[in-house]
């Protein structure tokens, strides 16, 4: 794709100001990081507070008395216990029991949920949720509203200065909170594995709140660069690398996504694949993989068994600024499965040491 | 001056007596972003001109390192396996990859020299 057909977000020009490095992701030109480089971003989101824009994702509202039960035939998630105020993770899955996309829903009353989702995968996950939408239910697109992530221990701090009733959100609390003079809806979450924010901001007002938020003293910019290795020492899955359309949640390390009544009745999209494999076991799993060595191992890395054998593939690694070392996540199969089992990496054909490690790398801070 | 020289991978390279210092641009380290790994050749491992011989990896993504010219490893930096981030600190200096005894010292002169680098960087 070339430059000039890449969308841009609200804030292009602020980031071009603040020299950001513009890269191609998803259909935008996006920063993948600001003069002060990924590794300082990086620390600096660990120990006071970063500003993300992710404003390419998707934003959308579903309206409506049968949102809720509507929302809950295409994930395996409670939609309907869903309280006031309240955000949750979910996925939508296919037919075939894979995921067709990973979701944040919330709640924001008045019969109305507000959902995040990814943009690489906005222009499949709003047409198939409308597709199944019944009469007196609709699907509002927020093609108008620019997503910032305020992330790390200042982010709380910073916030309040502007509505002090943030400081008391609960993690994965979700309000209506005016910023500035603009109507924004802000959840306590985030990709990073840190308390932080997610703002939606209506996008003419999206370059005031970032300037504000960046004159904190806190706050440094972050591009997409620090939210990958971020998230991936949080453990989190990125769409596309760790989980898609070939990926189980069972498999996927998602079983938690799957709430009670879902499985008493199991009659989501999807639900008879997912619980052949929740009763039988998967055939491989979703672990983090912590390499002996400096050497980063990177997606679609071959991961070796003991027999040397390939028993799995890399799907997200590099190197982890706050852990100081490589860190990985992928696939294997599921004897190897356990924390510690010592494999290989193929790097650039010579096997490196590395070992099945716990998840997340760096503990998550969020507020409970 | 004259004894520098630049390739299309943006490594540079020093002759001094016969010898070949190579090292990556700071147009190359910029790009790279932070280095948080760096792998060099075994000394003495016999090169070609365009083999990748070194690798060094940022944050984001692992690129290799191709030797300018053919000839022998004869001295590598480990300064840089210890300190990576000496490669953006000190691109053209400390940060210095490896050094080659070249099999044939004349083709050292059909490298870019610094303005050449300069153009092809503007077109590039």
């Amino acid at each position: 794709m070339s430059e000039d057909t890449l969308l841009t977000t609200p804030l292009d020009a602020l980031h071009r100001e603040l020299g950001g490095k513009m890269v191609p992701f998803a259909g935008y030109a996006m920063p993948v990081q600001y003069p002060a480089g990924i590794l300082t971003e990086h620390l600096h989101c660990r120990a006071q507070a970063a500003l993300f824009d992710v404003s390419h994702m998707g934003q959308a509202s579903l309206h409506g008395a049968g949102a809720a039960a509507a929302l809950e035939a295409l994930v395996p998630g409670d939609m309907v216990g869903l309280k006031p105020g309240r955000q949750r993770y979910t996925l939508l899955t296919t037919p075939a029991g894979t995921i067709l996309d990973d979701l944040m829903v919330a709640n924001a009353g008045d019969e109305r949920l507000f959902l995040v989702v990814n943009a690489s995968r906005k222009h499949v996950d709003l047409p198939h949720i409308e597709a199944h939408l019944p009469a007196g239910v609709t699907l509002e697109r927020h093609d108008d509203r620019a997503l910032l992530a305020l992330q790390g221990p200042a982010a709380v701090t910073v916030l309040a200065r502007l509505a002090p009733a943030v400081a008391a959100m609960p993690f994965m609390g979700f309000a209506a909170v005016t910023l500035l003079g603009a109507a924004c809806f802000v959840s306590r979450s985030g990709y990073t594995g840190e308390d932080g924010y997610e703002i939606s901001v209506p996008a003419g007002r999206a370059v005031d709140l970032a300037r504000a938020l960046l004159a904190e003293p806190e706050v440094m910019p972050a591009g997409l660069g620090a939210r990958d290795s971020l998230r991936l020492e949080a453990g989190l899955c990125l769409y596309g690398n760790d989980i898609d359309e070939t990926t189980n949640p069972i498999e996927a390390g998602l079983t938690w996504v799957i709430q009670k009544r879902h499985k008493l009745a199991w009659d989501f999209i999807g639900a008879g694949p997912i619980r052949d494999m929740l009763d039988n076991g998967p055939p491989r799993l979703r672990v983090g993989i912590q390499p002996d060595g400096r050497a980063p191992a990177r997606g679609h890395t071959d991961i070796l068994g003991p027999d040397g054998a390939v028993v799995g593939q890399i799907t997200s690694g590099g190197f982890g600024p706050s852990c100081n070392a490589p860190v990985a996540m992928g696939y294997v199969r599921r004897d190897l499965a356990a924390d510690g089992t010592a494999v290989s990496l193929m790097v650039r054909g010579k096997p490196l040491p590395a070992r099945v490690a716990p998840l997340p790398f760096f503990p998550h801070r969020y507020v409970r | 001056m004259s004894d520098l020289r630049f390739t299309k991978d943006h490594e540079w390279v020093r002759l001094e007596g016969g010898v070949a210092t190579v090292g990556i641009t700071d147009h190359a380290q910029e790009a790279l972003g932070d280095v948080v790994f760096v792998e060099l050749p075994e000394p003495g491992r016999e090169v070609e001109e365009g083999e990748a011989c070194a690798v060094v990896e940022s944050v984001k993504a692992a690129s290799d390192v191709y030797s300018p010219l053919t000839g022998r490893v004869t001295e590598v930096n480990n300064a840089i396996v210890d300190d990576p981030a000496l490669v953006n600190r000190a691109p053209d200096g400390e940060g210095w990859f490896f050094k080659l005894a070249l099999a044939d010292e004349a083709a050292f002169a059909g490298l870019m020299d610094e303005a050449g680098y300069k153009a092809f960087l503007e077109t590039n």
